[in-house]
């Protein structure tokens, strides 16, 4: 499909570019809103997880006698069980490698192993401590640079999906942790570093998280209707199906599956987590089955890649970037899920967004014997911009520039070529720093504090190539009332999806948005979409259901042309649906689907003239105050600035850029999951897993929109969802560095870890030990 | 009825009601499986996220911990109770106005808590807002407009007097 290039026509709209509230809010106010969390099915069983002990080991016996005998359990389930329902029963998006229940080994702690089904949860739960599994206990690897080389080795052979092209060659591969290695080759480094006048080498580690979103992870099947229906808490149902269908054998049409609002997603509920789960126990059973995580159990489900960073560059006297070398290391634990998606589509950017003529990339998906490690906001760009920028900070202050300066003289400009050789085109990358510095009020005097409160600020700057290729399919329905329904499969999640696709639809045939129903996901009724994520539904789904109002559009022309009306006229299909049928009936239903062109890269050379569909900036600047006794920091100020496109609803697009960056704050200062060495998990719980709550929300804190416009986007926008995380973390770290003169090159920022860093190099800040 | 099963009586949202419950239910246990609401929600089972957040007697309490035993007798108030005369409360109202929420399920701790407050304290600081909130969490970071939805319901409904 060619891309069609819009031109800014705003004032010609009526409903988009407006702020208005989401159109589900007065079900999220009254608690009402539908969400798969509620569900109850009549006759149901609940299903409880237990889960491995042990890192790595052989699984010598699973023994369930005393658990069946427990009164009110219905069946005890482990692989042998699964086994004759689903005789190849490994999912994954991208390696066919993640068994439903452990299969003759276990590769982490908290992987599934057995289930208990009974009518009462708690009967369930009891009967989890009556099973004892024996184990024989095999050497692990946690460390992710560790296990590209260790000979410890997670699985026996690698299973890519045959979905990815590029991960194909890998099938039958033994002895590796490797289950991706995506390069980049630009120029020549080596020349330019020969040649430097500064060269910098660095390496910056991120810690592994989790998503934690507050409705954890739901999914419940029934036998139906001759198939089998999935209702899960989503973000990819149309993945889900296909999922579920390959391992049965059945074709899609057999397998239904629905969601609800989410109650958060933020990459966490993609694929297939718990649902094929639910597939095989109701298979089993016989009878509807509900799979429910408690907070804990997300944990062991699916997590952030930990990264390790290495990073070299090279900088002319005047403070140009001439070369850059970067290594990438992603622990994608256990199994791989969509791991090797993030090496690629974040690994191509991990240089920057910077106009650099000799690159290097090699970026490692590598397997550990931790959770496994798959989407999380930002698709592994928050571990590049960490690294980069942090760098970018230390550059800048070795050479004495500013590094708003540094950073404005080697941004990649539009029509320029980015490392990929693919042209810039719509990153509104200069734009959006210069607004931030003047949000920040850059280039006034700074109070840096005295004595024990020393204050310090920084800027950080990220991007993002929005994940391709991928298609979204969209129907438009009118009634014959002339209200509308728009049949969409993106899922809201708390993003106001459902209220961005209502008024576009609205916006196309003229119609008030209060008129328009957008359709929850359900493959039965709702056509494929590739999943929620990665910013991508305002730009793929708003142009199908674009399309799709068009396609309506068009044939309500037609239709008034054949009663014989003025086809110039407004359509309005009320009137028009009762000329053509006598009463109030019918339908007028328009589709549309969409694809953006792409190039896949050149597997030697990471190179590819069409990369990306579009480029979304997101930039974000801090002011904070350290207590130089105690290591502790407050946040003082937090600016946030996104490129979007066109803000299509610019009140929500504002919220989700100010979430996503508080969000990051919690990645940046205080989130880690904590494991001993044996690979258990010390924090799995909020009681000892700090996520942001409102008093670290800084008092002073504000969002800006740059004023751009996509010229390939619906109406001029892009996705925005991961924009306002970008900048934030190595803002912080640059903002300690300017207050106190400590450089921090891992995450999260600890106050303990400053404290320390305080009390060993810079005594003189501290009147107790100077 | 077994040892363990016991009949509770309490009024829930202006209703006398009567339950049988097993002792070791908690109160969202009997809320989702006698009364079918679920507006109330376990998320971090803990106590420590707020979204399971339920009146009794005045009293916010965790509906994840809390036992549904000891709900005998008592006045029991969930966020269904905020629209009972039909029309939104205006910390609802505001809290549409303001934006206050994305995935919208912490956002029945925060409207009783915000309740809670206002009644007790008609024009809170924002100092006094952040710390009366400081238990519930919500993971898509929206806290700034909750603070903003507070404030706006506290001038609504002290403008209204």
């Amino acid at each position: 499909m060619t891309l069609i290039d819009l031109e800014p026509e705003a004032a010609q709209w009526n409903q988009l570019k407006k702020s208005r509230p989401r159109i589900e809010s007065h079900a999220k106010v009254t608690g009402r809103a539908e969400y798969i969390h509620n569900l109850s099915l009549p006759g149901m069983l609940h299903a409880k997880i237990l889960r491995s002990t042990v890192a790595h080991g052989r699984i010598v016996s699973i023994r369930t006698d005393a658990a069946k005998a427990l009164e009110g359990v219905h069946s005890v389930v482990t692989s042998q069980d699964i086994l004759r329902v689903i005789p190849e029963p490994y999912f994954g998006p991208a390696f066919h490698d993640q068994p439903i229940l452990a299969i003759g080994k276990v590769h982490y702690v908290g992987e599934p192993v057995a289930v208990v089904l009974s009518r009462d949860p708690y009967i369930a739960e009891e009967a989890l401590h009556l099973i004892e599994v024996e184990y024989e206990e095999l050497p692990a690897v946690f460390n992710e640079v560790e296990a590209a080389t260790s000979n410890v080795f997670v699985h026996d052979a690698l299973k890519p999906a045959g979905t990815f092209p590029d991960l194909k060659h890998l099938a039958g591969r033994k002895e590796t942790n490797v289950a991706l290695d995506f390069h980049v080759r630009h120029g020549d480094v080596s020349k330019a570093f020969a040649e430097a006048d500064h060269l910098f080498e660095h390496t910056f580690r991120t810690q592994q998280v989790m998503h934690t979103p507050l409705e954890p992870m739901v999914s419940l099947a029934e036998l139906k209707d001759g198939g089998i229906a999935i209702h899960t808490a989503s973000q990819s149902p149309s993945f889900v199906r296909l999922e579920v269908a390959r391992l049965l054998g059945w074709p899609e049409s057999r397998v239904r599956v629905r969601t609800a609002l989410l109650g958060g997603g933020f990459g966490a509920k993609l694929y297939v987590k718990l649902e094929a789960l639910a597939a095989a126990l109701s298979l089993l059973s016989r009878l509807p089955v509900r799979v429910a995580l408690t907070m804990e159990e997300q944990f062991y489900t699916i997590t952030k890649h930990a990264t390790t960073f290495r990073i070299k560059t090279s900088v002319s006297k005047e403070g140009r970037i001439t070369g850059r070398q970067c290594e990438v290391w992603w622990n994608g634990g256990a199994f791989a899920d969509i791991g090797p998606r993030v090496t690629q589509k974040s690994g191509f950017t991990a240089a920057g967004p910077y106009d650099i003529d000799n690159v290097s990339i090699d970026s490692y998906q590598v397997y550990t014997n931790l959770p496994p490690a798959g989407a999380f906001r930002g698709f592994g760009i928050t571990q590049m911009v960490w690294a980069y920028e942090s760098q970018a900070d230390i550059i800048a202050r070795e050479l004495a520039m500013d590094p708003v300066e540094f950073r404005r003289m080697n941004l990649l400009r539009d029509g320029r070529p980015h490392a990929t050789d693919t042209i810039m085109k719509d990153a509104a990358l200069v734009q959006s720093l210069d607004l931030l510095a003047d949000r920040m009020e850059w280039s006034k005097p700074f109070d840096r504090g005295t004595g024990t409160l020393r204050r310090g600020r920084g800027v950080g700057i990220g991007y993002k190539a929005l994940v391709a290729p991928t298609t979204s399919m969209a129907i438009v329905n009118l009634s014959a009332d002339g209200s509308c329904f728009v049949h969409a499969g993106t899922v809201d999640m708390g993003q106001g999806s459902d209220t961005l696709l209502a008024t576009i639809a609205a916006e196309v045939l003229g119609l008030d948005p209060d008129v328009v129903r957008v359709i929850h996901p359900d493959t039965d009724v709702t056509p494929y979409d590739m999943a929620t994520l990665g910013s991508r539904s305002t730009f793929h789904m708003g142009h199908a259901v674009r399309l799709a109002a068009e396609d309506a559009l068009q044939k309500m022309q037609a239709l008034a042309r054949e009663l014989g009306m003025d086809p110039t006229e407004k359509p309005d299909a009320a009137k028009l649906l009762v000329k053509r049928y006598g009463m109030q009936a019918g339908n007028i239903i328009g589709s549309g689907g969409f694809i953006p062109d792409y190039i896949s890269p050149d597997k030697k050379t990471g190179k590819s003239t069409n990369i990306t569909p579009n480029w979304m900036v997101g930039a974000a600047g801090v002011e904070i105050e350290v207590d130089t006794e105690t290591g502790h920091f407050r946040i003082t100020r937090l600016e946030n600035v996104g490129d979007l496109g066109t803000p299509l609803n610019p009140a929500i697009v504002e919220t989700q850029l100010s979430g996503a960056s508080i969000m990051q704050l919690g990645a940046a200062l205080y989130e880690e999951m904590d494991f001993d060495d044996q690979g258990q998990l010390r924090n799995a719980s909020f009681a000892e897993y700090k996520i942001p709550g409102i008093h670290d929300v800084p008092h002073h804190i504000h969002t800006e929109i740059v004023d751009s416009y996509q010229h390939n986007g619906p109406f001029g926008a892009k996705g925005v969802g991961e924009t306002g995380c970008y900048g934030v973390a190595s803002a912080v770290a640059a903002a300690i560095e300017d207050a106190v003169g400590v450089r921090l090159t891992s995450l999260p920022l600890k106050y303990e870890t400053l404290c320390r860093a305080l009390h060993t190099s810079a005594p003189h800040l501290n009147p107790e030990t100077s | 009825m077994s040892r363990t099963t016991m009949q509770i009586s309490f009024v829930l949202n202006q209703q006398k009601v009567q339950a049988v419950i097993e002792t070791h239910h908690t109160v969202l246990d009997v809320l989702r499986n006698t009364f079918s609401l679920y507006g109330a929600r376990e998320s971090c089972g803990q106590g420590l996220c707020g979204c399971c957040t339920v009146i009794v007697d005045g009293d916010a309490v965790s509906g994840c911990l809390y036992l549904a035993a000891a709900l005998d007798g008592c006045t029991v108030q969930t966020v269904e109770n905020l629209d009972a005369d039909g029309s939104l409360h205006p910390i609802q109202q505001a809290f549409i106005d303001c934006g206050a929420f994305q995935c919208g399920f912490c956002t029945s701790g925060f409207l009783l808590m915000s309740k809670q407050l206002l009644e007790s304290n008609p024009n809170p600081s924002e100092a006094e807002i952040r710390n009366h909130l400081s238990g519930n969490l919500c993971r898509c970071a929206a806290y700034p407009e909750i603070i903003k939805a507070v404030q706006l319901a506290a001038h609504r409904l002290n403008g209204a007097q």
